[in-house]
């Protein structure tokens, strides 16, 4: 894998000019090994992580997950309590850390804006003033590029991304045309993605894959090739919208991906599994596969993130008990 | 053709309709009739965490189901209790007991759809509207079984619990087990849905602690425990989230006697509805 990505290294820039250059390193990308895979994920899956490392990767994961509600059914005022939600997720507990980020549609962005980063002036809310250390730093993510399937024209996807950015978006998670990539259409993915990382401007960009609508775990890596080499700064699993959502192998794949790239480029680029992630045990899992896939770099709320909304309240059930010796109910925790 | 080899039963916990082994792996050995011993799981606090789980997310589908339902499911429980006797009988429980345990079932089975009528009703109020009153079922319920009568005992803490819509965790008793795993085979196939009804075999100071200081739990059914130290500490637990408690019942109490509407009326929570009157 590396050899052939360090070969590659020179013209890794130049790859995305021209299609034959590029189907060329994408189909030269050695084929995952399928079984192997599955079964190092689920290997990985049995390791035992109890009382003070549990609660370290109680919180670490609580600091990753990027509270989401991507309904049709949203209204400001349930993004608003979300967001606050975000600054602070239990209430009774003032040692527990924010969210990572909050992800909402874009026209839903002012509403979360307004509660995250105070209105309009900068000052900051009551509530958001008294959060724990670090308020401020909740990342506002929005979906764009006509989320979830990403079947519109391009110019429609850039405003979609302008205007998200516009509404005070930090980032932008991006659906990748899968159309064109199944059909083999690797330029016109490309091209699509480099011009939404520029609609971006500073905000960050996470592409996702929408791993369930791959096929095959080859397809998963070439894609994650694909996005890394056209600027993406994360690689996101899935939108949620799919049954077939992130599974443990599927981040295998990607994070090695994004391994082989930092090796070959030098460039950091983050992952996200999203959708399907509901418990704890399942946060720890995907914790300690990147720890023993990329190390420690990666444990880091910059680096990896989870797209998830039901996960949160377990986790701080997990958190509850873990101080209080007793079993949590989830009464005691907001719905949304 | 050689001699047949037995087969060999071990007794496993009843969580979310299936038979689980303790996550723990553990087993202990109790005395099975005359002179045989058997092997029952020894549920650890994480057996009784996951069947909080099935019992919560048994709850709204069970409580949600018409009395009549509910009914028809008990009765049908006590025709296949009814079936098992000679296997109970088998494992030292005297005839007379299942037949009281069927009998007991046949009764409660016929009050699903007659409670709401005895503790509910319309009330009088001074003003235009038409006040009523329904129970509606409690919720999650932590029992401990009574050691002895065995069967006659647990039948008679399950089912007041379950025929109001409730969902029970049941810490069977520690000495007796293997009538509480064999009941569980019996509404296993009832037809009562997976999570209603889940048993735990094991010691007491293990699983119902973890049961009594449970947010997720709201009442706590103390009837088998016979330490008055252990009692006063799971209450003490129970507090914390204001569970109802049922205090433990003394060990000479007669269980063949009437049981009376209690046990199923100190598990219900009473709803009000305020209608304005028209015209």
């Amino acid at each position: 894998m590396t050899a052939t990505a360090m070969s590659a290294r020179s013209d890794l820039t130049e790859l995305g000019r021209s299609e034959t250059a590029l189907r060329a390193f994408l189909h030269g990308l050695p084929g995952v090994d399928q079984v192997g895979a599955q079964q190092r994920a689920a290997q990985l899956g049995t390791r035992s992580i109890k009382t003070t490392a549990k609660a370290w990767a109680i919180d670490l994961a609580i600091r990753m997950v990027d509270l989401t509600t991507l309904e049709g059914a949203d209204t400001p005022g349930r993004v608003r309590a979300l967001a606050a939600k975000a600054l602070r997720p239990d209430p009774a507990d003032p040692s527990c850390p924010h969210v990572g980020a909050v992800c909402v549609y874009p026209s839903m962005v002012p509403y979360v804006a307004e509660v995250l980063r105070g209105p309009a002036s900068g000052a900051g809310p009551a509530g958001a003033a008294a959060a724990p250390a670090g308020a401020g730093v909740v990342h506002l993510a929005s979906v764009a590029t006509a989320f979830p399937a990403g079947q519109a024209p391009l110019e429609i996807k850039l405003a979609d991304t302008r205007a998200a950015v516009a509404a005070g978006a930090d980032e932008i998670d991006m659906v990748i045309n899968r159309s064109a990539f199944l059909t083999g259409r690797y330029q016109e993915v490309y091209d699509e993605i480099v011009a939404v990382r520029e609609a971006c401007g500073p905000a960050h960009l996470k592409v996702i894959l929408e791993t369930g609508e791959l096929s095959t775990y080859d397809n998963v890596r070439r894609a994650s090739w694909l996005a890394m080499l056209a600027g993406a700064d994360f690689i996101k699993t899935s939108t949620g919208k799919v049954p077939a959502a992130a599974t443990p192998p599927v981040t295998l794949v990607m994070l090695e991906a994004v391994r082989d790239f930092r090796a070959a480029t030098g460039r950091q680029v983050g992952v996200k599994p999203a959708g399907g992630i509901k418990t704890t045990k399942d946060a720890i899992k995907y914790l300690v596969l990147v720890n023993e896939t990329v190390g420690a770099d990666w444990l880091d709320p910059d680096w990896f993130r989870f797209g998830a909304s039901s996960l949160l309240n377990d986790l701080l059930m997990q958190r509850t008990k873990l101080t209080t010796g007793d079993y949590a109910g989830p009464d005691y925790f907001t719905r949304d | 053709m050689s001699e047949r080899v037995a087969v060999r039963k071990t007794y496993k916990l009843y969580i979310g309709g299936k038979f689980p082994r303790s996550e723990s792996g553990r087993s202990y050995l109790v005395q099975s009739g005359e002179n045989s011993t058997a092997n029952v799981a020894l549920a650890s606090r994480k057996d009784a965490r996951d069947a909080v789980v099935a019992a919560r997310a048994a709850g709204s589908g069970w409580a949600g189901a018409t009395a009549y339902n509910r009914g028809q499911i008990l009765y049908r429980a006590a025709e296949m209790l009814e079936g098992r006797r000679e296997q109970f009988v088998a494992l030292g429980i005297t005839g007379d007991e299942v037949d009281a345990a069927t009998d007991r079932w046949v009764w409660y089975a016929g009050w699903s759809d007659k409670l709401p009528q005895v503790r509910g009703g319309v009330n009088p109020v001074a003003g235009p509207y038409l006040n009523l009153s329904t129970p509606e079922p409690t919720g999650v319920v932590a029992v401990v079984a009574p050691a002895a009568p065995a069967l006659l005992g647990l039948v008679s803490v399950i089912a007041p619990a379950i025929v109001s819509g409730n969902t029970v965790v049941v810490a069977a008793s520690p000495t007796d087990p293997l009538a509480a795993v064999t009941l569980a085979e019996v509404l296993a196939t009832a037809d009562l849905p997976a999570g209603v009804v889940n048993i735990l075999t094991g010691r007491l100071q293990e699983t119902v602690p973890s049961l009594a200081g449970h947010r997720d739990v709201n009442a706590l059914d103390l009837a088998g425990v016979a330490d008055a130290e252990l009692a006063t500490g799971l209450e003490v637990k129970a507090a914390e989230n204001l569970k109802r408690v049922l205090r433990p019942v003394p060990t000479n109490h007669d269980w063949y006697a009437d049981p009376g509407l209690a046990r199923m009326t100190a598990l219900l929570e009473t709803k009000t509805v305020w209608h304005p009157k028209g015209g």
